[in-house]
Parts: structure tokens; sequence; C-alpha cells
């Protein structure tokens, strides 16, 4: 087994009254892909927010590469160096140029020269087929083409770890397997991977497990093909009956 | 002068408002007395009338007859206009910054910025851009408030009229006063288009986000 990438101890969170965590646990191996489904609201994207510490925690603990990094006096920046998220909405910087955008965490966050991460970024573009795209800006691209440049953004930091929030919900449906694609070249490449999806055949073929987050909690865990054919709980089924009734598996 | 009188101020307010709104959008408990003294400082110059400010240095600083303190009656003018409107331009690059959504910012930390880098980086110059129309508003009322000056016998356009005015019994010095401050203030409205238009040609940020 390899070493370990990502250990959550009951992690608990709450926004004012609303307790959206109510005690999480989950380990990842490096090299693992895990996926995260359940329904709008039961905590998966605030999981993701929190393992990016973009959201403190209320109790818990999590630990990344052996470092626990919710103890205090943290550097949250080195942290996130090392934690790429992509987020539903792209948040790509409006203003910059693709090129810009993937080069702007390299060069102020790792240091490194203006040429070496123009080279590395031109790189990870041709590589997802955005070579063509890197004078443009953001909004001249297709919503597919945006996100693919949030994935090369945030794999750009060499992340040890990425988080994917729900990264195709905002896209049309025709543009959503150039993203997916994408994410499945990156977990060939090894990437360990945290995604909160709701594309269910995404999730059978490119996750080792697959966790149902339900009201806070996770509620049933294992290997897609249990998850999904034979699901233990009450709960699992009713929310997987859901998703085939909307046609989305 | 008047010009003098604004370009020198406004090269005066433009960093200090910038700064002041930085300030205030420090964030964390350990950062609360810095926030409560910005905001201390735009409440109390906003509140106060800007006449008052100008009367109050002008006249009060040099009577107070230290040494070291300037009496130059222009040096106090372009400090009592800086003061003044910094509280203004903070509040009007403040409004920017709280127009960009915090998914940048989210998005720039996430890389590993901090918050000062993504301020620098991401924020700023996306809420600049958005409030360049209400800065120019703001240089539009300093352009006109230099006339308050001539109150403190800096003689500049409104002063100079008054003067002649006076000596000729004839109204035109005003005119000719009104027509020099519209004639500066009309091409700024005119080149803050240009910059709108220009800056919707490179690219559509504003109506991203």
């Amino acid at each position: 087994m390899n070493g370990e990438a990502l250990r959550i101890e009951d992690v608990h969170k709450s926004f004012g009254k609303l307790e959206v965590l109510r005690g999480i646990d989950l380990a990842l191996a490096e090299h693992e892909v895990v996926c995260l489904i359940g329904a709008s609201g039961s905590g998966k994207s605030t999981l993701l927010r929190c393992v990016n510490l973009l959201e403190p925690i209320d109790a818990g603990r999590i630990v990344v590469g052996g470092e626990d990094v919710t103890s205090p006096g943290v550097d949250v920046n080195r942290v996130r160096r090392g934690i790429g998220i992509v987020f539903q909405a792209f948040n790509l910087f409006p203003h910059m140029t693709v090129l810009e955008n993937v080069t702007l965490g390299p060069r102020k966050a790792l240091g490194l020269s203006k040429a070496q991460a123009m080279e590395e970024a031109d790189r990870l573009l041709a590589r997802f087929g955005l070579a063509d795209k890197r004078t443009e800006y953001p909004d001249r691209l297709s919503g597919g083409q945006q996100q693919r440049v949030a994935i090369v953004r945030a794999i750009a930091m060499r992340p040890q770890l990425l988080l994917l929030d729900e990264v195709t919900s905002a896209l049309d449906p025709e543009l959503v397997s150039e993203v997916l694609d994408a994410i499945r070249e990156l977990a060939d490449g090894g990437m360990t991977m945290l995604i909160a999806t709701h594309e269910m055949g995404f999730a059978r073929d490119v996750a080792s497990r697959v966790c149902f987050i339900h009201e806070g909690r996770i509620l049933e865990e294992g290997p897609p093909g249990e998850i999904f054919a034979a699901p233990k709980e009450e709960r699992t089924r009713q929310f997987l009956q859901r998703i085939v009734a909307a046609g989305r598996m | 002068m008047n010009v003098k009188l604004f370009l020198t101020a406004e090269v005066i307010i433009l960093p200090a408002a910038l700064f002041l709104a930085v300030l205030r959008s420090l964030p964390g408990p350990v950062f609360f007395p810095i926030r409560a003294l910005a905001i201390v400082y735009a409440d109390l110059f906003r509140g106060l009338p800007t006449i008052l400010v100008i009367f109050m240095l002008g006249f009060g600083m040099p009577a107070l007859g230290l040494s070291w303190i300037p009496d130059s009656q222009f040096f106090w003018a372009v400090v009592a206009l800086s003061l003044v409107y910094t509280a203004y331009v903070s509040e009007v690059y403040r409004a920017g910054i709280e127009s960009v959504h915090p998914s940048q910012e989210a998005a720039a930390r996430s890389l590993g910025l901090t918050h000062l880098q993504s301020l620098r980086h991401v924020v700023l110059p996306q809420a600049v851009r958005r409030v360049i129309p209400p800065l120019l508003n703001d240089f539009i009322g300093l352009q006109k408030d230099t006339a308050l000056v001539g109150a403190l016998g800096v003689v500049e356009a409104f002063r100079q009229a008054q003067i002649d005015q006076s000596a000729t019994f004839n109204g035109t010095p005003y005119l000719v006063a009104g027509t020099l401050f519209v004639a500066i203030t009309i091409p700024l409205a005119r080149f803050t288009d240009w910059l709108i238009a220009r800056d919707r040609r490179r690219s559509q940020a504003g109506r991203l986000a």
C-alpha cells in the first residue's frame, strides 16, 4: 500500500446554528481517487473547502501528507500550495489571460521565474488541448474550456492532492465529457483526488472508493461496484433511485 | 493655481485612499484596531465640511507659531483637500473591493497566495476598473472644491474672479472662472469614458464573476 495522502478525523463544521459536517472520518492513500456523492447541501463542498482550509473547522483534525494542517500556527498559505482545488463555477480571474491565470500561483506562491512558469504552463495547456487559447481571456472560452483551464491552473502548482468540487455541474451537457476526460487523465497519471460529483457513471469509472454523504456524515462507503449495485443503506438506495429517475446514471 | 492644487492633492489622495481601503479589508480579529482606525478616519473626514477643514488647517496650523510647521497656505490647502478626499475616495475603493465576488479571493488563496497578494493581483485590478467612473466623479468634486481654498487668501480662479468683479462691478469674471472649471472637468469626463470603452474592448472583466 502507498503512503497516506489525506486523513480526515471526526471533522465538525457549523455555519451559525446549521451543523453542516457532523463528524466526518475519511482517509485517502496516495494516488487514490475517492468520489463523494450525496444530495445538494449534504456537506460535500463544505468538506472540500475545509480540507483546503478555506473554511476553518470547529472540531476534529485534517492531516495532509502526515502533517496536521488544522493545528494552530500552521502556515495556511504553505499548506494550500500543496492542495489544489477546482470549483464548480471555475472562478478564473477574468482580467487575466489563460496563461496569466495559470502562471499566477507558480510565480507568486512558488516563486518560479516568469520563464519557468510559462514553460510549465504551456506544457500543461498543450496536454489538455488548450495551447491555442493561451492568450485568450476567460470570457472568450466555452464553459468546458474554462473549467479545463481551472484544472490546469490547479495542477500547475504541482499539488500532492487535488480537490474537485462538482466541476461539471455548471456545464452544458455536451461539454461535460471533455472535462471528465481531463480528470480521467489526471487519475491515470496518479494524481490523488477527492471529488464531489453528481456524475455517477464517472464516479463508477474513475473512483477506487465512493462515499455517500448524508446530512453531514459519511453514511456508506465502498468500491463503486458495491455502492452502486448493492447499497446497504436505505438512504443510499433512495438517493441512487432519484439519480436514475433523473436520467443521470 | 486650481489645477496645481488639484493635481498635487490627487497624487496624494489616490495611493493614500487605496492604502486606507486595503487597511479596512484586513481580515481577522488581530487587525480590528487598524480597521477601527480606518473607519473612524473615513467617518470623521466625510462628516466635516471641507471648508471647515481648510480653515482649521490653513489658519490654525500657521497660527500655532511652531517653527517646524510650514506656514505656506498652499501646503495646508493641499493637506486639507487630501484629508477630506482621501476619506471619500477610500470608500469608493472599498465599494469596488467588495464588489469583487468572494470566490475570486477564494480562488487566489487556494493557490497559496497571501491575502495581500490576492488583493494585489486578483481583487484590486478588478475593483479599480469598476470604480473608475465614481472615482472621476470625486475628482470633479475635488477640482470644484479647490475654489474653497480661495477663502484662505490663496489666489485661485474663483478668488481672482471675486477680485476682478469687485474692481469692475462686472459679472463677466465669474463667467470666465466658471468656464475655466468646466473646461477642465469635461475633458476629464470624456477621458474616463474612453478608459472604460478601451477596457471593455480588451476584456469584459466587469461582466463576469
